[in-house]
């Protein structure tokens, strides 16, 4: 992980991820489809101290236990707003919450 | 001339010089055109891998900006087990487990994962896993997906209600011997789609097929027809397909998967058929040779790695673990050696993640 991960939810390693498993991007895609959609360069997805200020702002999770932020299945409905997808959980969350 | 510490394939220490190392790649490289038909590397990805090999830290890694996903198997069961699947022995519940892996391990993506990890196994507790899932879900962020091996061995006897390939083999009962690993391989893929389509409904985000091929050629064929199934049965599901070796063994010789023998495929030729069955990511699987230097097995495993990746049109994540992937065979890797085998797979091969 040290030596070629991007950073998991210390950078956007899990929303690259996201679009690796749900569109079929390839990685140069999935981090430029990325990056697009925070507004950042392609290079800056695995830099720490610029994601965690976007993971703040955009409130899609921290790795750091900090109070009055979104955390799991809260992140992920976000995520699903910033990066134009469908989360199976969350919909499943929905559709459970429909009384 | 400088020496260069580096380590053989079962991870013990050598040392090495830049000429050395570099007829190593070289044969390295020769060894899988001569085994696979793949393409020789150029004579600048050669200079890379030695540069790599012969870099005098102990610690290496890729240029910043071209870091990529990381998926596992096995889930938070890593650190607890500890019986021969080179676990930790630090007993710890799976959801903690994997919090740690998000949080404090920084995984991009992670898994759940029943100890026992085949799907035989994980039928009869179907229930006790969703719900386990379900919470998950509400507490990580990471993409959570499901992971079990095909393991298509316990369906033989005496595991199984199938007659041993080998033993009847050695019998000479030949046409039994295949017609149980046809039965089997159905077997396998009515229980991998029971297991897949339960743990989507518990709002999974995917499957990980773990170390398809185990069996041989039919438990790669049983994997894909249950991988396709579970594909038509939920479209949205992500699914993952990691290989258990670099070339499926012929138990059976003959089955087929869309019209093509199975039998004696490589990476490159095996990413098609999980393309065909409706995988969104090929694990490749490169065997590590004990008795060859790190540079010749980094060599070898960029080189048929690289043919897969070039021929895939969906994502690759090669394995990158005990004895796959230009690393060691050993419980405990060197570092060195791993980051060296992970930097290779990543700038040569083009890896779209490990």
């Amino acid at each position: 992980m040290a030596a070629s991960g991007i950073g998991g939810m210390r950078a956007a390693g899990d929303l690259v991820a996201r679009m690796e498993l749900s569109k079929n991007m390839r990685l140069d895609d999935a981090k430029r489809y990325v990056a697009k959609k925070l507004g950042v360069d392609p290079f800056d997805l695995s830099d720490v101290y610029m994601m965690r200020e976007a993971r703040e702002k955009l409130d899609i999770g921290v790795v750091t236990a900090m109070p009055n932020a979104s955390r799991g299945i809260q992140s992920k409905m976000k995520i699903e707003d910033l990066l134009d997808i469908r989360i199976n959980c969350c919909d499943n969350y929905r559709a459970r919450m429909k009384r | 001339m400088t020496e260069y510490v580096s380590n053989m394939g079962d991870g013990s220490r050598f040392f090495t010089t830049r000429k050395q190392a570099l007829d190593d790649i070289g044969a390295g490289v020769g060894n899988a055109v001569d085994c696979t038909g793949v393409s020789e590397l150029d004579a600048n990805e050669i200079e890379h891998i030695c540069d790599i090999i012969c870099c005098e830290d102990r610690v290496v890694g890729v240029k910043p900006g071209r870091e990529v996903v990381m998926t596992e198997d096995f889930g938070a069961n890593r650190l607890g087990i500890d019986s021969g699947t080179c676990g930790n022995g630090v007993e710890i519940g799976r959801r903690e487990g994997s919090l740690i892996f998000e949080k404090s391990f920084s995984m991009d993506t992670f898994e759940l994962g029943h100890t026992d990890y085949s799907i035989k196994a994980v039928k009869p507790i179907i229930a006790h896993e969703m719900q386990t899932m379900e919470q998950m879900q509400m507490l990580m962020t990471i993409p959570l997906l499901y992971g079990a091996m095909p393991n298509m061995g316990l369906y033989y006897a005496p595991d199984g209600p199938y007659g041993n390939p080998a033993d009847l083999m050695r019998e000479f009962k030949i046409e039994e011997a295949m017609e149980a690993a046809e039965l089997a391989a159905d077997h396998m893929a009515d229980d991998i789609e029971f297991v897949s389509v339960k743990m989507q409904e518990a709002g999974c985000d995917g499957f990980d097929f773990d170390t398809a091929g185990s069996a041989g050629d039919g438990d790669f064929v049983g994997t894909l027809k249950g991988a396709a199934r579970l594909r038509k049965a939920r479209p949205e599901a992500n699914i993952i397909m990691g290989m258990s070796g670099e070339n499926v063994l012929g138990i059976h010789g003959s089955i087929e998967y869309d019209g093509k023998v199975v039998a004696g495929m490589y990476p490159h030729e095996q990413v098609k058929l999980a393309e065909k069955a409706g995988v969104n990511i090929f694990g490749p699987v490169v065997n590590t040779n004990t008795g060859r230097s790190l540079a010749w097995n980094i060599a070898r495993a960029v080189a048929i790695t690289r043919e897969c990746v070039r021929k895939a049109d969906i994502p690759c994540h090669p394995n990158m673990g005990m004895g796959v992937g230009g690393i060691p065979m050993s419980e405990t890797p060197p570092v060195e050696a791993a980051t060296r085998a992970s930097k290779a797979m990543v700038e040569i091969a083009k890896a779209d993640g490990i």
